[in-house]
């Protein structure tokens, strides 16, 4: 896999490095990224090989996901893999640009930066081309689509989880150089055991959102219930409490605008919300166990 | 040992809002009603990062900046409980209140407290009208949490002095006519709180430059201000050489203590309150979370109160301050965090692209609210000093 992550990383450093993150959200013109992207050929990873994709499975590409969630990136690059590979599968025309994945009421995020946008179930997917409607968030990158409920909301969930895990690895490299960087009294910050036990419990969460993505990933695009539940449950919790953690140890320097931590940690939170918070998983999960009636956890574990 | 932690406990207690403050709220609600009345609650949300000049000219034309200062001086006389009344309506209603905030809450009692007559009749009048616009100059790039390692330095220079240096995240400096600024007059960085003075720095002198600084939801409230020999006259000195570690934290202690360290985060409250109402959502979860969220809310107020009757008594509570500014902003950053998973939580119930916004912006500026001010962990050392165990 690496022959394919080292230039796909290229590939966002050179097209969408923090500079052009910056200049996507105030709305410059963002087709020129987009073009670079799409013509590497990566959006078509999760495609059959039969047609012309990468045929890898979501556990192959996850590394690449990661990598959009650590760049920060504003446009919908991943949700366009997912949609690419869940409209070929279907026989269904597979459009050019930019696709967002739309799950509910809750705001779409990324949707002003996309052509269309993906809801229905697998069986009866439904692309729709976004029209100028009043439906943009002034402000945002988002738009209120307000589409019903629908059998995506678990692909989509694993998807934000597998972003927050890119973003959250970076967020702790982040923390860890300015910890060693930073000096108050005479000494770095991080020689202080309170900045000692953030960075201690940031890295706990991290990789735990690394194995609860990891978990959602290795479900697939039609990921179970409980796969998807456990996945943005996991990464919903630390992309809040990771993204509070670093802030608390940048100081001032990281609420300012120049500062790249931002960029991440606003992902974090909007990745959160995304396509079900972790308290709408877990009551989806809950629901599921009391149906279930099983006689432990660990048989309802087991049951997959 | 144990003593001084009783000191901490045992002064906290329960205390009842004089019927003459509580007065003040209709009167003050139909002033503020007409300047909200057309903000959007994510404007409303920013609290008092909001600026309003003209607002705060009003305000002090109706006799509500000053409270706490002597009417010789051209305030109103009353007592710290008052100025509580005043500052949770304004909060409670998100009213743009930044352009006074700084100079009501901690530049006019310094003044009071530590300035010479001549300063407190130039200063304090204008202040209490609304006019005098102040801000903080504590922290420099290299001195956050290690306050007392400032740079900034003022020499003698004939009967004044010359100022060099630099502030960094100075609230309001582009607005403002005023900043106090910590800087030393002795010594070097090493002899630490030993050495250093208090100014008022006018900063439309020559040699002061301003840079604003955007935060990471583009507003401009914080700057960085450069003193590039910077001549002040002998007047410009507050209190004494060399005691302005003792007078800052004094400052500080109002900085820290007031209801804005719990009511940060109260328009996205209230404006998730009325979105439950407008859809009809009232099942025993959401419930539940309503119930914590206004239980803690309720209590921390009750706790402001008893801290406000230790600035009555004519105290300077420091570590009292301390623990309601951990315990308030962690409710503050809790509002957000837990609203959000319920909105979230409900990715079938349409909200309003307002509330949107503002849980945003909340979520956003809320790591803020435990670092403006002193950070987390700097105040819980000194609730620690506090208990005697430092
Ligand atoms: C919105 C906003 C408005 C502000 N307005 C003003 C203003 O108007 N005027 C002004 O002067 N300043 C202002 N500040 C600056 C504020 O006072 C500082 O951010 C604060 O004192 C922390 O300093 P720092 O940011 O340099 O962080 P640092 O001191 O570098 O701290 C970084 C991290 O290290 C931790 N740390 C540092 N020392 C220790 C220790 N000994 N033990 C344990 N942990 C430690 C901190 O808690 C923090 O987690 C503002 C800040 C913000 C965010």
């Amino acid at each position: 896999m690496r022959e394919l992550i080292d230039p796909f990383k290229r590939l966002l450093d050179e097209h969408c490095p923090p500079v052009m993150v910056r200049e996507i959200e105030r709305g410059a013109d963002w087709r020129p990224a987009w073009s670079a992207i799409a013509e590497s050929g990566f959006l078509d990873a999760l495609v059959p090989e039969e047609m012309s994709g990468f045929g890898l499975s979501l556990t192959d590409v996850a590394p690449l996901i990661e990598a959009v969630g650590a760049s920060a990136m504003p446009l919908p690059v991943a949700d366009t893999m997912i949609a690419r590979a869940l409209l070929a599968r279907a026989g269904q025309t597979v459009p050019d640009g930019p696709v967002v994945l739309s799950t509910g009421s809750f705001p779409t995020l990324f949707a002003v930066v996309a052509d269309h946008f993906l809801t229905g179930d697998p069986g009866n997917l439904q692309l729709i081309p976004m029209t100028e409607a009043a439906s943009a968030i002034p402000g945002t990158l988002d738009r209120m689509l307000a589409c019903p409920n629908t059998g995506l909301r678990g692909i989509a969930a694993t998807l934000r989880s597998q972003l927050i895990a890119g973003a959250v690895s970076r967020v702790l490299d982040l923390s860890i150089a300015y910890a060693n960087d930073r000096q108050q009294f005479g000494k770095p910050i991080g020689r202080q055991q309170a900045v000692q036990q953030q960075l201690a419990v940031l890295a706990e969460l991290a990789v735990s959102a690394r194995i609860c993505a990891a978990i959602g990933m290795r479900a697939g695009l039609a990921p179970s219930l409980r796969a998807a539940a456990t996945a943005k449950i996991g990464t919903g919790i630390a992309a809040e409490r990771v993204a509070s953690i670093a802030h608390a140890i940048h100081g001032a320097i990281g609420i300012s605008e120049e500062f790249d931590l931002q960029l991440l940690t606003r992902r974090l939170y909007a990745w959160r919300l995304a396509d079900g918070s972790e308290g709408y998983w877990a009551g989806q999960l809950g629901k599921l166990v009391l149906d279930d009636r099983p006689v432990s956890a660990l048989s309802f574990a087991l049951a997959e | 040992m144990k003593a001084k932690a009783q000191i901490v406990f045992d002064t906290l207690e329960l205390s009842t809002l004089p019927a003459e403050d509580e007065s003040l709220r209709a009167p003050l609600r139909a002033l503020i009603a007409e300047t909200v009345v057309g903000l959007a609650p994510d404007r409303r949300a920013r609290s008092w990062q909001g600026f309003d000049a003209a607002f705060s000219r009003k305000l002090g034309a109706n006799g509500y900046l000053g409270l706490t200062i002597p009417p010789r001086y051209g305030g109103g006389g009353r007592s710290p409980f008052a100025r509580f009344v005043v500052v949770e309506e304004l909060l409670a209603a998100g009213a743009p209140v930044a352009a006074h905030w700084i100079a009501d809450r901690q530049s006019a009692p310094l003044i009071l407290r530590f300035g010479t007559e001549a300063q407190r009749e130039t200063f304090l009048p204008a202040i209490c009208n609304g006019e005098a616009l102040f801000c903080i100059g504590m922290s420099e790039p290299g001195s956050g949490s290690d306050l007392a390692s400032v740079r900034t330095r003022a020499e003698r220079e004939g009967e004044g002095w010359r100022v060099n240096g630099q502030k960094i995240w100075t609230t309001n400096a582009l607005h403002s006519d005023y900043m106090i600024a910590l800087v030393r007059t002795s010594g070097t960085p090493a002899d630490r709180s030993a050495g250093l003075s208090q100014f008022i720095i006018d900063l439309n002198a020559r040699g002061v430059t301003i840079r604003p600084i955007a935060d990471l939801t583009g507003d401009q409230h914080f700057a960085e201000v450069f003193f590039d020999d910077v001549l002040l006259g002998s007047d410009a000195l507050v209190g004494e050489e060399g005691q302005g570690w003792a007078q800052v934290n004094a400052e500080l202690a109002f900085e820290r203590s007031g209801p804005e360290r719990i009511y940060s985060s109260i328009v996205l409250l209230d404006t998730w309150l009325a979105h439950l109402g407008a859809v009809g959502r009232n099942d025993e979860a959401t419930a539940g979370l309503a119930g914590s969220l206004l239980a803690r809310f309720m209590a921390l107020r009750e706790f402001s109160i008893a801290v406000t009757a230790r600035l009555v008594a004519g105290e300077t509570p420091l570590v009292e301050a301390a623990l309601i500014k951990d315990l308030g902003t962690s409710f503050e950053q809790d509002v957000p965090a837990l609203i959000g998973d319920d909105l979230a939580g409900h990715p079938d119930e349409a909200l309003s692209a307002d509330l949107y916004r503002t849980l945003l912006y909340t979520t956003h500026v809320a790591p803020s609210f435990s670092l403006r001010g002193g950070t987390r962990e700097i105040l819980r050392g000194i609730i620690a000093r506090g208990l005697g165990i430092r």
